[in-house]
């Protein structure tokens, strides 16, 4: 496929308008991403109320799969439990791994915009970073990488 | 051809691009456009076909045995050293050492040179331009030895500050070590001159050639310089092979970087006496095939004449820096006034991987991120740069190409 097929709109515009831009100043939890491969490197910072994802920000300097991938993520994570977006973050990487059927049941929504990615192999680490990120910053771990 | 009737005629590069097979390679249905050369290079067939050669009719071991396929390897092995000292004018072929590529004489000098050699407190200049293979080895030796790396600064353009390089010198210097052409910049610096000056001061130079020996004229005498080091696979040639030259007074009084077979006159127990140069560094079996390759892509950019390549790569990187200073949006990453055949960009809102990636979707292929030159990166506060790459076989329809490669990029994330 090429890569162009990946550049949806909906990519190009969380790229240029990312959502939840920006540390937390009270944030409770906090993870630093990097693939030192392309150089993407971001930060993210949770507010977590007991189990719940109250609030979740995040900055850096990434390529338009990372960024708005993370962009989406913080959209799609807020509000969340920390199980519930433990499950989706297993669920994408599960997806951008080819593992996952999109036409089956999962929580991912329109974050599918991302499945074609499993076929651009220099790729996949740009769009899982983020997901990475989370996991660690939930894990109490201050860097998540992609090597 | 005199060497100036060769310089009178230009290159034919439609005839040249028929001798080497992947340059007619698809890419998706697109035609391969290859600017990624400072990478690596590609090779003719005349190069793969004397690879074939010595798999299938001159392979053995060298300088073990006496039956003929031995002596016919070790004979070919040496006259590829002789091709290596007349391509950089070497005085002796004993100076040129063969290495697995330009990382390996690096360390081979860091280690048989600067182990030996350097103390606690003492200084090596780097400059900001160099590659990590010509940083990390002399951080470990430096580390264990206790000394000092001190690092020659560049201006905005990506050009050495050689009036600051004069004034890092003191007492406690012991080494240079600097790159001839900067890979993630192009830039051509003044080493002649700088090693002048570390002469007056009396201290010994290596050059970093990697990105130079394809795209200029090296000669290792008229240059003065005590180490010269490059890789076959960025001169049309193998990988696993390269060269380390180096001043025979030097090498004779450096320390093996290796031990082995091959390396040694005599061992026993008690005590071994090292070969003489340039066995004592080639330990063990080299890349004897490599090797004598290389000798074939020496032979073939000496065919084309070094002079010819420049007036083209020059050609195509004046052409491809004017076109991409008439785009908005572009920035030129590295403006020396001496530049070889390097074009690293930025694009305003576009990250160099997805650059990469989409030019990929047209065939073209380049290098983006931050090329092992993060002190470049991070002078130009920039996390990683894409960046085109010219060889002499590249075309100005290719750079219109990679030109409208780039509108298309930019046109999709205006
Ligand atoms: C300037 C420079 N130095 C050193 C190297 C390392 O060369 P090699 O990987 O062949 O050892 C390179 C190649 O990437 C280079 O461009």
């Amino acid at each position: 496929m090429d890569s162009r097929q990946l550049y949806q709109e909906m990519i190009l515009e969380h790229n240029k308008k990312p959502r939840n831009w920006g540390m937390l100043g009270d944030a409770t939890h906090k993870a630093e991403g990097l693939n030192p491969l392309c150089g993407d490197h971001i930060h993210l910072s949770l507010k977590l109320n007991g189990d719940q994802v109250e609030a979740v920000g995040f900055e850096g300097e990434a390529c338009a799969i990372c960024k708005a991938s993370a962009s989406m993520m913080t959209v799609a994570v807020k509000g969340k439990s920390k199980a519930d977006a433990e499950q989706m973050v297993q669920e994408f990487r599960d997806m951008t791994t080819g593992k996952l059927d999109t036409a089956g049941p999962h929580h991912l929504g329109r974050l599918t915009v991302f499945s074609g990615v499993s076929e651009l192999p220099t790729r996949v680490k740009c769009a899982i970073l983020p997901w990475h990120t989370l996991h660690a910053a939930f894990a109490g771990s201050d860097t998540a990488s992609t090597e | 051809m005199s060497a100036r009737d060769k310089l009178a005629t230009p290159l034919d590069v439609g005839a040249l691009r028929r001798d080497f097979p992947i340059l007619s390679l698809k890419i998706k249905d697109k035609p391969l456009i290859f600017l990624d050369n400072a990478a690596s290079s590609q090779m003719p067939q005349a190069v793969i076909d004397r690879w074939v050669k010595y798999r299938s009719a001159q392979h053995a071991n060298i300088h073990r045995a006496v039956h003929y396929l031995s002596e016919t390897a070790t004979a070919e092995y040496e006259k590829a050293r002789l091709k290596v000292q007349a391509f950089i004018n070497a005085k002796e072929s004993r100076e040129c050492i063969f290495t697995s590529g330009t990382t390996d004489g690096i360390n081979l000098v860091a280690q048989g040179y600067g182990r030996k050699f350097f103390k606690a407190g003492d200084e090596i200049i780097l400059t900001t331009l160099e590659h990590h293979s010509n940083i990390v080895p002399w951080q470990m030796v430096a580390d264990e030895r206790g000394a000092k790396i001190r690092v020659v600064p560049i201006n905005d353009r990506g050009e050495l500050l050689v009036e600051d390089y004069r004034k890092l010198f003191n007492a406690n210097t012991k080494f240079v070590a600097m790159t001839h052409v900067s890979n993630a910049l192009g830039t051509i610096t003044p080493v002649r001159e700088m090693i002048a000056i570390a002469h007056e001061h009396g201290v010994p130079v290596l050059v970093d050639g990697a990105q130079a020996a394809p795209h200029l004229k090296v000669d290792v005498q008229d240059l003065d310089c005590d180490f010269y080091a490059f890789s076959g696979h960025k001169l049309c040639g193998p990988t696993g092979i390269g060269v380390l030259y180096g001043k025979a007074a030097l090498l004779e009084k450096m320390q093996p970087f290796k031990g082995g077979g091959d390396m040694i006159l005599s061992v026993t127990f008690e005590k071994t006496t090292y070969a003489p140069i340039p066995a004592k560094f080639e330990a063990g079996t080299p890349p004897i095939g490599e090797a004598i390759t290389l000798g074939a892509a020496i032979d073939y950019l000496t065919a084309i004449g070094i002079d010819r390549v420049v007036a083209h790569e020059t050609d195509l990187l004046d052409y491809a820096t004017d076109q991409l200073n008439r785009m908005p949006g572009v920035r030129l990453i590295g403006t020396a006034e001496k530049k070889a055949a390097v074009l690293s960009f930025a694009l305003d809102g576009v990250h160099p991987h997805d650059v990469g990636s989409l030019l990929n979707d047209d065939g073209v292929a380049i290098r983006t991120g931050h090329h092992c030159a993060q002190p470049v990166m991070q002078r130009f506060k920039v996390p990683a740069t894409s960046r085109a790459s010219f060889a002499f076989y590249n075309t100005m329809d290719e750079v219109d190409a990679l030109v409208a490669s780039i509108g298309r990029v930019q046109k999709l994330f205006a």
